[in-house]
């Protein structure tokens, strides 16, 4: 018996859905002539989704009998990943249509990516929650693949493919041995059996399901397939790889810490503290001798979802808004960053990958330089750019509940990572031009381009805001 | 001038030239950036007219809390006053100094020292921790960019060495910020200029700011970047460094570190004394040995800059103020030497010493400038540095006479190292055929050295303009450090006058009560 109103909590996942199977049977009759409407419509679908979340929360927090959690935490993360799901559409034509032909099912990828991700985040349920991470990883194994032309992008989607399904093999692991100890899936289920203390058993699931998360967020120590995939997948998939997928994992790990191992806080805490550290430390250090970009930014990421877990690593209602608040800053600095990755071409329109050819941007393309420039410092945490905001929310998050050493650390191996972003920066400011670069970028990419500088150059005027949500979204968890 | 937002203004308006010049071509951007750091200095002169001596201890207060956690809140003491004025007024300097020595890439150049004179003024202006610290660290950007882009031939090294250098000091300085407030509950640099913080933290505390402001000093042993920095930026960019930059340490110190933490400071003034004591010696030798112009006046700084903390940490009126002086004083004068090193750089492209010589014959209205920025630089009375030379070394003789007789050396080594590079450039015969054939000051290079020349000779012969708006706001200093200050070793105590008509042999017991 279907309760009507939990249909509402999911409204926006029955829109992805609808909207997603109506585009497929489009791209399979109109055939890749359609990939422009496609495109545009997906991109409608997104933003429909986006505003049905107002409605989901209209039922309440609990749907599907605790399957489903339609909360502020969930509304704040969906807006993030639909939001990146929709960048990532709009980024792609331009590059498909130069490297090979622009194709329907792309789009229509993302949607059902960003459905497993909606799933992913208001998941109350360990299940649920699976259910959730496979549908997004294999719409995403699909992707990285996409060119299949192109033997690293075959690559990239064959080993993501495997390792990520050894990492789903740990969580579920992770959640059969929860289920055993504890006698249930649900969060709360979990959490109450933890409330009395918790068993070698339940610590062992706690371990594996945490060490299946590190990997969908990319945390050392299971960060090994990041740069790979990141390199190999086309560019607007790896824009995509890098921002949605990675704030409905650290939204999902976030959940999964609070609500259900809420009471094993001292167990986890102590996880997430490794990993954070290691992900920072590994992340600035293993960036440094990179020539690829795209690498670069893969180790980027690494290091930035490690300065994010140390809101999560503080335990606090503050500390999981810092946290959130990190990913939306970070998704934008990414979007950014990306969309001028992705007009570096030479004048055969031939994309441009090493960093090394960067030299002389500043000449040749001043505002994509200045852009690239601004993602660059804003990420290695300079202000008065709105990266800084992010990496200062955690580090505040970790000074107040007592973690004065952890941020200490931290902090300090944020100048390790400075050092590979000031290196982009050099290149393109500091040296002679060696390669020649086509007259101008796409639009579209300019306007993202454009709209993210504009965020990160001015973001703090958006602080009250932005404090608002996060806090609201971090209390709906304790 | 009530209510009028005349600090934001005075930040609004490089900030809008700074755009302006992006949108312009080289000529445009070079008379937008004149313009509107001329309208700065008729800002800042503004300031200074309508400050209130001996008012409010802050006035021109603004603040506006629309950035959530923390606020835009702007409002100066004397102390911010002076530093601001300093900055309002190199800033035209600079641009002077820049109008043909840079050619290429004119707008951006622009820009980034526009957007430099904003974080200035924001970072003397901030009342506001978050704020401070965001000013503070953004000054990192287009000095960045102007070392790496317009300097010499190993300016990427220096580029570096000079961020990350700075950057590491600085970021822990963030997490004892991040403490303070937690533990004080608010962000205003007022308030917590009078919050007493726990003795034991004050330790921590202060270690996490000196970091930061011991290397943007800079101090020894981490002033090393300072030398690389300097030789290889461009004139004004070696001038902004010298003059402003290095003056947000000792700042910080004042504003911060001192009335913030008056337990810790009392507690780790032996560090910056020794500090400071290796740093006038050592640096002062170093500079003695230089080939490089540029160097030679780099590492001069820092041997300034360590009698600035010895003064400071002197704990008392004379000390503080001293300390002021020199950061003034030098600001114009190391400011005025990298110009003149940047006059004959122009014209020979080299800053090796030997290369030049006899200048005074070929280049009489040159040497004479020059050897005036020399002899303030040693400190001669009459000019800038004697007055804050010999108010900080008063002071800290109160404090500890062994400190007050190792930095004093600092000024007999001072004239050496300078006397040394002003024989070699100006005196003795024109061993070399082009620098004979240089020709004298243009009217441009008179019109900006000219002011800082009338600017320097005023602070040495009429200190009072310049002390009289800190006095309040040193002793208010003074008075918070004073139950926390060590105890001095010199012990003075006024000597009783002496009753008409007595010889000298009287004079020896009372002499001997003062020891």
């Amino acid at each position: 018996m279907i309760d009507h109103a939990s249909l509402l909590a999911v409204l926006p996942e029955l829109i992805l859905t609808a909207g997603g199977l109506a585009l497929m049977l489009v791209a399979a009759f109109a055939g890749e002539g359609s990939a422009r409407v496609v495109n545009w419509l997906s991109v409608l679908t997104l933003a429909v989704a986006g505003i049905a979340l107002s409605c989901s929360l209209a039922h309440g927090p609990v749907a599907f009998d605790g399957l489903v959690r339609a909360d502020a935490f969930s509304v704040f993360a969906k807006t993030l990943i639909y939001g990146a799901a929709a960048a990532a559409i709009l980024l792609a034509p331009r590059f498909f249509s130069v490297d090979g032909a622009p194709r329907p099912e792309y789009p229509i990828l993302i949607l059902f990516a960003a459905i497993g991700m909606g799933m992913m985040v208001s998941a109350g349920d360990m299940l649920m929650l699976y259910v959730g991470l496979e549908m997004n990883s294999l719409a995403s194994y699909v992707l990285a693949s996409f060119m299949r032309q192109d033997t690293r992008s075959s690559e990239a989607g064959l080993k993501y493919f495997v390792l990520g399904s050894l990492a789903s093999g740990i969580l579920l692991y992770g959640i059969s041995l929860l289920y055993g100890f504890t006698g249930s899936t649900a969060f709360d289920g979990i959490a109450v059996a933890m409330g009395d203390g918790v068993s070698k058993g339940e610590l062992f699931g706690l371990v594996f399901v945490l060490a299946g998360l590190a990997f969908k967020i990319s945390a050392v120590p299971f960060h090994m397939w990041t740069p790979d995939v990141y390199e190999g997948a086309p560019t607007p998939v790896t824009t995509f790889f890098a921002s949605a997928p990675k704030v409905a994992a650290i939204g999902l790990t976030v959940r999964v810490a609070i609500e259900a191992l809420g009471p094993a806080g001292l167990d986890w805490q102590q996880i997430v503290i490794f990993v954070a550290l290691a992900s920072i430390l590994f992340g600035a250090v293993a960036a440094v001798g990179q020539t690829n970009i795209k690498r670069l930014m893969a180790y980027s990421s690494i290091n930035n979802v490690g300065f994010a877990l140390i809101g999560l690593a503080a335990g606090t209602p503050a500390g999981a808004a810092a946290t959130m608040s990190y990913m939306a800053i970070y998704v934008i600095m990414t979007i950014g960053g990306f969309a001028c990755i992705l007009q570096l071409r030479d004048t055969d329109g031939n994309a441009i990958e090493k960093i090394a050819d960067l030299a002389g941007l500043s000449q040749s393309r001043k505002g994509l330089a200045a852009g690239l420039a601004i993602f660059m410092f804003s990420m290695a945490g300079i202000p008065p750019l709105f990266g800084f905001w992010a990496k200062f929310l955690v580090f505040d998050a970790a000074v107040a509940s007592g973690l004065t050493a952890l941020a200490a650390f931290g902090i300090a191996m944020s100048v390790i990572g400075a050092f590979y972003y000031l290196k982009v920066i050099k290149t393109m400011y500091f040296d002679e031009p060696t390669v020649a670069y086509e007259a101008k970028g796409g639009p579209v990419e300019n306007i993202i381009l454009t709209a993210c500088a504009v965020v990160i150059v001015l973001g703090y005027l958006l602080n009250p805001v932005l404090d608002q949500a996060s806090a609201a979204a971090a209390a709906s968890l304790f | 001038m009530d209510g009028f937002p005349i600090l934001s203004l005075m930040m609004a308006v490089p900030m809008a030239g700074a755009i302006a010049c992006l949108f312009a071509g080289a000529s445009g951007a070079r008379w937008i950036a004149l313009i509107a750091t001329l309208v700065d200095l008729v800002l800042g002169i503004a300031l200074w007219i309508n400050f209130d001596q001996g008012g409010l201890q802050w006035q021109f207060q603004e603040y506006y809390p629309i950035f959530g956690r923390f606020a835009w809140a702007l409002g100066i003491d004397g102390i911010a006053l002076m530093l601001i004025a300093l900055t309002v007024f190199l800033m035209p300097i600079c641009i002077g100094a820049s109008w043909e020595a840079i050619q290429k890439r004119v707008p951006e150049y622009m820009a980034a020292f526009l957007l430099m004179e904003v974080l200035m003024i924001g970072v003397f202006a901030a009342q506001d921790l978050y704020l401070f610290y965001i000013m503070f660290e953004a000054g990192l950007i287009p000095m960045y960019l102007v070392i790496g882009i317009w300097g010499g031939a190993d300016r990427i090294y220096a580029s570096y060495k000079f961020f990350l250098y700075t950057l590491l000091g600085s970021v822990l300085m963030l997490i004892a910020m991040m403490w303070m407030v937690h533990e004080a509950g608010t962000t205003e640099i007022p308030v917590l200029m009078t919050y007493n913080f726990d003795p034991h933290v004050q330790t921590w505390l202060w270690l996490a700011f000196f970091a930061s402001f011991a290397v943007k000093m800079p101090m020894w042993p981490v002033h090393t970047w300072l030398p690389d920095a300097h030789v290889q930026a461009p004139t004004a960019g070696s001038v902004i460094l010298a003059g402003v930059l290095l003056k947000m340490g000792g700042y910080g110190f004042i504003r911060f570190s001192l009335p913030m933490f008056p337990e810790a400071s009392a507690q780790l003034a032996p560090l910056v004394w020794g500090l400071s004591m290796v740093a006038v010696v050592y640096t002062s030798l170093v500079a003695l040995v230089q080939s490089d112009m540029k160097k030679l006046i780099a590492y001069s700084s820092v041997a300034h800059m360590a009698i600035v903390t010895v003064g400071l940490f002197a704990f008392n009126q004379a000390g503080i103020e001293g300390s002021m002086m020199v950061m003034l004083g030098h600001g114009l004068v190391s400011g005025a030497l990298f110009l003149c090193v940047g006059v004959i750089y122009d014209r020979l492209h080299t800053r090796e010493i030997n290369r030049y010589g006899g200048l005074s014959i070929n280049m009489p209205k040159y040497a004479v400038l020059f050897l005036l920025f020399t002899m303030a630089s040693v400190g001669l009375p009459g000019t800038s540095n004697f007055v804050g030379e010999f108010l900080s070394l008063m002071g800290i003789y109160q404090a500890s006479s062994w400190v007050a007789l190792v930095a004093t050396t600092g000024i007999i080594l001072g004239a050496a190292y300078m006397l040394y590079l002003y024989r070699r450039i100006c005196y003795g015969d024109q061993s070399n055929a082009d620098a004979a054939a240089m020709p004298d000051l243009t009217a441009r290079e008179i019109a900006l050295l000219a002011p800082l020349a009338a600017a320097t000779l005023w602070m040495g012969v009429y200190p009072e303009s310049f002390l009289a708006p800190m006095r309040a706001d040193v002793r208010a200093l003074e008075a918070r450090l004073a139950p926390a200050a060590p105890a001095g070793d010199s012990k003075m105590t006024m000597g009783a006058p002496k009753p008409a008509g007595e010889g000298h042999h009287e004079e020896a017991p009372a002499h001997g009560e003062a020891h």
